[in-house]
């Protein structure tokens, strides 16, 4: 019987790599989030001197893509530089798995977004961010599309509950269309917080609901 | 292909059982005329009686006269006839408004959201944290315009009975009409429509080691139903086609065959893996502790997914079934457990196991040796649940 999920995906989802934290690690990010489904922990060790990731662990709390594509991606960017690990693609590590079914794009879209987001993670904590540019209103609605609305499992801005979003000297204030007392809304609120905050000249992220 | 699996995936489909095999045989080879009236041939006579037979055995498990019972092709057709047939019977007269469960099967829900684009107008009931309709909101939900309520005898997923008993009442107190899929309960579940005011019951022959593509209606005497598969006169005129005289003389031994001792060893072992499962730290029980489905045992298991559990499993040769959105063609989380009040993380890590006539008492500990390992190694690399 063909299962949906390629010889190579099964591989690695029976037998992840670089499976695990790193305690201490130059840098990490974790995409996903446990209400909205699959989760992604990227950590990272790099070497200062040559900017190259020596050593790459990931964890996951998703299905066998997910998983699979966490196993993959942590293969294709060990040992590279930075700037190389960047440019890794979904593509590339759906293409190094044998391909990946469409309707698990987005699962496994998650560890490529974990990767980027542990690479952006160290720049931006080593002051390597090199064009510093302003947060503005359209640099938090892209940190936005990465929170997912719990309720479908697509992004907060797919869905259409960003009413409202404003910067103003270091203060970010974002509003979202939900009753305040919302299953969810406290789940939501934490996740636009942690993607929001770090945010080089963002002090202050404040969430309200409109609803 | 299937091998050594032991397969706790009941709920979907069973094993057919070698006497429902022996029993339909003849009525490939030998007895294959279509049923004729008695004006007929012989072997259509001949099978025509069998069909009756048939008809008879099953109406009986339901405590129905043999002509209040329809055969179909299964429990979707049936749930499709019950729900589409009133509305068209009563639609125009009575008026345009049904009430059903938030957390019935697809069959009945989608019927009803078909309906909803035919102007019907539908109230979908909230259950409690069992998944237990209540009484009072279904009482406060009929009106004058409501013409059917149509609430499953047992949960697809978490197995939670309802009172079905009581919602009968309430129907037939407002005059309403009061259809129940009992596909997951029937016959373990006995339900006697001479003691439960129900009109319309859904029953399937595919879930008690009987073939698949044959089910039934059980259609009240004197219950408006509009018949809407055109064609031929069969079934007392209410759906057409050549009758599936084998499927029918299978359903109907399967029937027999299910006994409350059978039902009862289903229920011990369903019992001694939720004792076993809910000793793994971080899980708890979907669905009522006591009152379910004596086959049905679901757990959701926190900081771990459903498909991978599943595929683990797979991998260790066990048949397993799970709410999450990922496992889920349209990836959406089960509306079962969110609409008990879940989240998509309890859909996420949520494990159906639903048994059946050919699982041993030693299949208990070992999928819940196999689950305890496959829920310790996926948890190892889970970035939840670790401070």
């Amino acid at each position: 019987m063909p299962l949906p999920y390629s010889e190579k995906v099964m591989e690695h989802f029976r037998n992840p790599r670089n499976v695990g934290r790193i305690e201490d690690p130059d840098a990490k990010a974790v995409e996903g989030s446990p209400a909205c489904g699959d989760m992604v922990a990227v950590y990272l060790k790099v070497d200062p001197e040559a900017q190259r990731i020596t050593d790459i662990k990931f964890e996951s709390y998703g299905c066998a893509s997910n998983i699979a594509t966490g196993s993959i991606i942590t293969e294709l960017a060990k040992g590279k530089t930075l700037e190389e690990a960047k440019k890794i693609t979904w593509k590339e590590a759906a293409d190094a798995l044998g391909g990946l079914p469409p309707i698990k794009t987005h699962c496994s879209v998650l560890a490529v977004d974990g990767l980027r987001a542990a690479i952006q993670n160290y720049e931006e904590r080593h002051g390597l961010v090199k064009e510093r540019v302003p947060t503005t209103v359209e640099v938090v609605r892209k940190r936005l599309k990465h929170v997912m609305n719990p309720m479908t499992g697509l992004d907060l801005v797919r869905t259409k509950i960003v009413r409202d979003i404003e910067v103003s000297d270091g203060k970010v204030r974002v509003a979202i269309d939900l009753p305040a007392d919302h299953q969810f809304a406290a789940n939501i609120r934490e996740e636009i917080i942690e993607k929001i905050e770090p945010l080089w000249d963002v002090d202050e992220v404040v969430v309200e609901f409109t609803e | 292909m299937f091998g050594e699996i032991v397969y706790l995936d009941n709920a979907a489909a069973t094993r057919l059982d070698e006497r429902v095999l022996e029993a339909m045989k003849p009525y490939f080879f030998e007895t294959y005329a279509v049923a004729t009236s008695q004006f007929g041939y012989s072997p259509g006579i001949e099978a025509k009686d069998a069909l009756e037979a048939a008809r008879s055995t099953i109406a009986g498990a339901l405590g129905a006269k043999p002509e209040e019972f329809i055969f179909t092709s299964g429990s979707t057709e049936s749930s499709n006839m019950a729900l589409k047939g009133v509305a068209l019977a009563l639609g125009e007269k009575k008026g345009k408004h049904i009430i059903v469960s938030k957390i019935e099967d697809f069959p009945v829900l989608y019927s009803a959201r078909a309906l909803e684009k035919q102007g019907f107008r539908v109230t979908y009931l909230d259950v409690d944290e069992y998944g237990r309709v209540d009484l009072d909101q279904l009482r406060q939900a009929i009106t004058p315009e409501t013409i059917l309520v149509s609430i499953q005898a047992a949960n697809q997923e978490i197995g939670t009975l309802q009172d079905v008993a009581a919602i009968g009442a309430i129907c037939r107190e407002q005059g309403v009409l009061f259809h129940t899929d009992a596909t997951h309960s029937f016959p373990r579940v006995p339900l006697d429509v001479r003691e439960v005011p129900v009109d319309l019951v859904t029953v399937t022959a595919h879930l008690i080691h009987g073939p698949k593509g044959v089910g039934g209606l059980y259609v009240r005497e004197g219950t408006p139903l509009t018949k809407w598969m055109d064609g031929g006169f069969q079934e007392f005129n209410l759906r057409a086609g050549a009758e599936n005289i084998p499927g029918a003389i299978g359903f109907a031994k399967a029937v027999e065959l299910v006994t409350p001792e059978e039902t009862a060893r289903l229920q011990e072992m369903r019992d001694r893996l939720i004792e076993r499962l809910l000793q793994i730290p971080h899980s708890r029980l979907n669905g009522h502790p006591t009152l379910r489905l004596p086959h049905n045992a679901n757990i959701s298991f926190r900081f771990v997914e459903g498909e991978s559990i599943l595929l683990h499993l797979d991998m260790r040769g066990f048949a397993v079934s799970t709410g999450s959105a990922c496992f889920s063609r349209s990836l959406e989380a089960s509306h079962v457990i969110l609409g008990i009040g879940g989240n998509h993380e309890r859909a996420h890590g949520s494990v159906r196991f639903t048994f059946g006539r050919f699982n041993k008492p030693e299949d208990v500990d070992a999928v819940a040796e196999a689950i305890a390992e496959v829920i310790e190694n996926l948890r190892a690399i889970s970035p939840l649940g670790k401070e």
